[in-house]
């Protein structure tokens, strides 16, 4: 059974997903019968499926949910704020049991206990009177029916099957062979109602049996065999023994068959017979089919992410081998020119093979390129997903702090590899936390300001160049920046003197160990910074600004990579190598002008840029290259910004930029400091990535190194 | 032997119920939903037919009355997969012309027993 519980976990948290968002989109009042329907089916999937693998605490927990919604469903009960609250936070209790049983480690009992506590108050109609210490005792066990006796019990059975029977699908033959595998069975057939052959109707049944059943039998387990046609039969059952009597069972009765078989070869329905329409007519008028109102959902397969990346990782090779191709085509045709005045005869022919094999390549090459971005695709998801977490942390956390908010919601389709989306939810929450929490100002507050009264948080997300931009915006009371430049300087972070524009103040915030906040709030303070987030969101290789306005708001800016897989890079040469610089680092490349370049503190050389001043670090002093030249005279200089301050590393020479498909260093070599991965080239060569931030790093520790030493 | 359609929106409980009687020897179609197992029934035949009740687009009930109202499947068995306890909701299954249910939770050995139980 293990091996089904990966999927059904998975579909229990999608279930559980699903009935969050629906309970948050679920009126106070009526209730749209959609909707609690929707809710209900995924309680109810969850219920079947915990049951079916084990899970019997949270099947016996969706129960109570699923009852509830059940009677809400059918409008006997009102859908209360309380009860929507209720099953919200019963949501979560489900989510947490369900990881324990994934995760094989306690649930905290008693709070499964309160909660439902809570829910079964609801139901018996103590709405609210319930409190939380009134824990309820563990929820009831039916208990299953047990043989009444040890010992052997004789039974008559009267069997008059409806003629209708069979319509069902189901067969006598069936409950006489299960009752016989039960104990010694007898049967006798009563042949009264047959009709003559010519009245006969070949799909009704005539025919009705008695039966003596011996055996290690109660009433229950008889009952269990003619359970499916309960209403489609006379039956009786009577004990032919008032006590437990002996073992040995009772002599045949006359006019006795002795197994049913004889008489089911007789009356095996014919399944080729003509139709008849009364099934149909049969139906129920309650069922109605139950029309979705959401778009149907695109059909999908489930697939390891294992065998995604290496289909990706296959072709990452491909796009490898094609562009070695495409250099090879290249050099063909350089060399066809060179040669083409010496053997005009040959020269065509080969003119002709070449022109062939440049459309192939041509070809190979916008092939390869569309499978890439097809595979690309594959692991690519709708930030829906991390979207979808925002409105109940909103109702949430607008509760808690008494504000009023409207969450608007944009782009939730734009999508983005799931390796970044997986990791960018944790920084966002704690960007739309902080939003909710100092940004947008209590009622009051808002209407002594002239706003509304509600505040607007927007969740914003598009594509632009190769990126994907995620903002979060509020309408709130905006960045003090004031307090953010005392702050920065009481921390040391920024020094008195400094000049700096308004954007420069805001984005102070994410300096590390910044916090404006003087009350570390339930909400949004535990200690962790904006720096954290920024953090997170560089180590993706993406990058995080605010822009704000005192009294009107904030925006945060997410910038993020589509894929973790590929990279926008500059070919550098520094000695005999070829390096990868990504893109997303470089503000620009130049040639050295030496009159501005300037030696401070001993051995560190900065160069005056414009009008700030940034280190200069050679490349090849970091990998520990001897060096051709002091004079860094005309040399180029790949301008990279860090942490948001620049610095100009000096490189022996500049190559296009290219995408490349990026190869783990860590898991197939071990970690470098200076290289975030490796990619392979065209020409076959392998290369490696630059970690920019790594590269600053050893740089600095060169230097102090030598003032030591100095 | 029997060439069994499964229909249910839950994968698991459709890998479970179909590992399981494939294990029984069976021959097994699966369904995500009754649109899609009344469309199976209709391109193929099949010994039974074991339905969820609840489902998207069409619930089993709605999938057990199309299925009777179609020349083959009129004696064909079909259980329902519930997980109502109440004879209310399982009559239901009944009226629309199913052979009987098996109640979730079950075990492999109860659904492999009930199977062969409808397939005689």
């Amino acid at each position: 059974m293990s091996q089904f519980h990966e999927a059904f976990f998975e579909e229990s948290f999608e279930g559980l997903e699903i009935m969050e968002s629906e309970l948050l989109e679920l009126d106070v009042g009526e209730g749209d019968v959609e909707i609690i329907n929707t809710i209900f089916r995924a309680a109810h999937s969850i219920k079947g499926g915990a049951g079916t693998f084990g899970f019997m605490n949270v099947s016996e927990f969706t129960h109570v949910m699923e009852t509830l919604l059940d009677e809400m469903r059918d409008g006997s009960r009102e859908v209360t704020q309380f009860a929507v609250d209720s099953l919200l936070l019963s949501v979560d209790v489900l989510r947490t049991m369900l990881e324990a049983a994934r995760d094989k480690t306690d649930v905290d009992e008693e709070m499964v206990a309160m909660r439902y506590a809570v829910l079964d108050g609801i139901l018996k109609n103590e709405e609210g009177s319930v409190s939380a210490t009134e824990v309820a005792a563990e929820p009831e066990v039916v208990s299953s029916d047990q043989p009444a006796s040890d010992g052997m019990s004789r039974w008559k059975i009267e069997f008059a099957p409806h003629a209708d029977l069979l319509m069902t699908g189901n067969d006598p033959v069936r409950m006489f062979r299960a009752l016989s595998e039960m104990g010694e069975l007898a049967v006798s057939v009563d042949l009264d109602k047959l009709q003559p052959l010519a009245e006969l109707t070949p799909e009704d049944l005539y025919l009705a049996w008695e039966m003596t059943l011996t055996g290690k039998v109660t009433e229950a387990d008889i009952s269990e065999v003619f359970e499916w046609v309960e209403d489609e039969c006379d039956l009786t059952i009577t004990s032919l023994t008032s006590e437990t009597v002996s073992a040995t069972p009772a002599p045949a009765p006359e006019l006795l068959a002795s197994i049913a078989e004889d008489t089911a070869s007789n009356i095996e329905p014919a399944s080729t017979a003509a139709p008849v329409s009364a099934v149909a007519g049969n139906a129920p008028a309650n069922t109605k089919t139950k029309a979705t109102k959401k778009p149907v959902e695109a059909a999908s397969i489930r697939v390891g992410i294992d065998k995604v990346d290496e289909l990706i990782n296959l072709v990452g090779e491909l796009v490898i081998t094609q562009s070695m191709l495409d250099q090879a085509g290249e050099d063909l045709e350089a060399n066809a020119e060179a040669s083409s005045n010496y053997d005009s005869e040959a020269s065509k022919a080969n003119a002709e093979i070449l022109l062939r094999l440049s459309k192939g390549l041509a070809q190979l090459e916008r092939n390869t390129r569309e499978l890439q971005e097809s595979v690309m695709r594959i692991r690519m998801l709708p930030i829906s997903f991390v979207f979808s977490r925002m409105p109940r942390l909103v109702h949430d956390l607008s509760s808690k702090l008494t504000k009023k908010i409207e969450l608007v919601v944009s782009g939730e389709e734009t999508e983005l590899d799931k390796t970044v989306m997986e990791k960018i939810g944790d920084p966002m929450v704690h960007l739309v936390r902080n939003a909710l929490d100092h940004g947008i100002e209590t009622p009051d507050v808002r209407l002594a300001a002239g706003k509304g009264e509600t505040g607007t948080l927007t969740l914003n997300a598009f594509h632009q160049g190769g990126n994907i931009v995620i903002e979060i915006k509020d309408d709130g009371a905006g960045i003090n920046k004031a307090k953010v430049l005392a702050k920065a300087v009481e921390k040391g972070v920024v020094s008195p003197g400094d000049d700096l524009s308004d954007d420069e103040i805001n984005n102070l915030i994410f300096a590390p160990g910044f916090s404006t906040a003087e009350v570390v709030s339930d909400v949004s303070g535990r200690g962790v910074g904006m720096d954290v987030v920024k953090t997170s969101i560089l180590s993706l290789g993406g990058s995080v600004s605010v822009k704000s306005e005192e009294g009107k708001g904030s925006t945060f800016t997410i910038r993020l990579p589509l894929t973790l897989a590929i990279l926008d890079g500059q070919l550098v040469t520094v000695g005999n190598e070829s390096y990868v610089i990504p893109l997303i680092t470089i503000i620009e490349s130049l040639q050295v002008d030496r009159k501005y370049i300037n030696q401070v503190a001993g051995k560190a050389e900065v160069y005056k840029l414009r009008e700030h001043y940034i280190p200069i670090i050679r490349a090849r002093e970091v990998f520990g290259l001897p060096t051709e030249k002091r004079d860094l005279h005309e040399s180029l200089m790949v301008v990279v910004e860090v942490d948001g301050t620049p610095a100009g590393i000096i490189v022996d020479g500049l190559e296009g930029q290219q995408q490349v498909v990026i190869k783990s260093l860590e898991t197939n070599y071990r970690k470098v400091e200076t290289m975030s991965g490796a990619t392979i080239l065209g020409d076959g060569t392998v290369a490696l990535i630059w970690d920019v931030n790594g590269m600053v790093n050893v740089h600095k520790r060169k230097l102090s190194n030598n003032k030591i030493r100095a | 032997m029997a060439r069994i359609l499964v229909v249910d929106d839950s994968a698991s409980m459709r890998q479970m119920v179909a590992f399981t009687l494939k294990g029984g020897g069976h021959d097994i179609v699966e369904a995500a939903d009754g649109v899609e197992g009344l469309a199976c029934a209709k391109n193929g035949s099949f010994n039974a037919v074991i339905t969820d009740v609840n489902m998207p687009n069409m619930d089993g009930i709605t999938l057990t009355k199309e299925l009777r109202a179609l020349p083959n499947y009129r004696f064909v068995p079909i259980l329902t997969l519930t997980t109502e306890a109440s004879t209310e909701k399982k009559m239901a299954g009944k009226a629309a012309g199913a052979t009987g249910w098996l109640v979730k939770p079950f075990n492999p050995d109860q659904l492999l027993a009930t199977v062969k139980k409808v397939l005689g």
